[in-house]
């Protein structure tokens, strides 16, 4: 299983903190949460959407993920 | 050989005292000539509008290695004793104090530097999230382009 988080105005948006999915790259990871309805297609398709994989964000469009890997997506960040 | 700089690294709920964690900074050995910090504030109004609290969400791990990472890049690139940031989470006030960044060195030019530049990598790297709540209602705030720039220049 891969855990996928989510913070601040993407998880309030999508009503969802935490999953889990089984899944084997990141590819297919967006193409099943895309698959759950209209609005999490939109809001994980947003041009500024951030993705860390172990906690260290990613820029690419795919990787392989691996049993008990933590993948999480959120806005462009706002500390200071 | 020179010792490596000491770094620490503190996401927190409660309010902090400057003048403590200023003191904290320094070795013991009178080796600093420099100490340069910076402290923020929760403003009364952004963009215009009323501000009454700010919330701020954090992601625990990667946010406290994002900074730890931040120090050491600065600490890599200036010959900085100490450096030290604190950074609050949770719901604040108008007013309240929300980041501390302190820096030590034996000289001013480094320290000044090395706090701009941790200051500017936070603000634009450490995943933060600060949620406004004033009259009008709650948002999210939106990251600025200025502050990108400002962190893509130390590049």
């Amino acid at each position: 299983m891969v855990k996928v988080v989510f913070f601040a105005r993407i998880r309030e948006q999508l009503g969802c903190a935490e999953l889990n999915v089984e899944v084997s790259s990141l590819a297919t990871l967006v193409a099943s949460l895309k698959q759950r309805g209209e609005l999490w297609a939109r809001v994980l398709s947003e041009p500024n959407l951030i993705c860390a994989i172990n906690q260290v964000v990613f820029d690419g469009n795919d990787r392989e993920l691996e049993q008990g890997d933590e993948v999480a997506f959120f806005p462009p960040v706002t500390g200071g | 050989m020179v010792d490596p700089a000491i770094l620490t690294v503190s996401v927190q709920e409660l309010d902090f005292d400057t003048a403590q964690l200023q003191r904290a900074l320094l070795s013991g050995a009178n080796t600093e000539g420099a100490v340069a910090t910076f402290t923020g504030y929760v403003r009364k109004h952004n963009l215009e509008q009323a501000v009454d609290t700010l919330t701020l969400e954090h992601y625990p791990g990667m946010t406290e290695n994002s900074i730890r990472d931040t120090l050491h890049k600065a600490s890599e690139r200036w010959p900085i004793l100490a450096g030290a940031v604190v950074h609050r989470v949770g719901r604040l006030s108008c007013g309240d104090q929300i980041v501390w960044v302190g820096i030590s060195a034996a000289h001013r030019g480094d320290a000044f530097a090395a706090c701009e530049f941790v200051m500017d990598y936070l603000k634009t790297r450490a995943p933060f999230w600060k949620k406004e709540e004033g009259p009008q209602g709650s948002r999210w705030v939106d990251a600025r382009e200025e502050d990108e720039l400002k962190a893509s220049a130390w590049e």
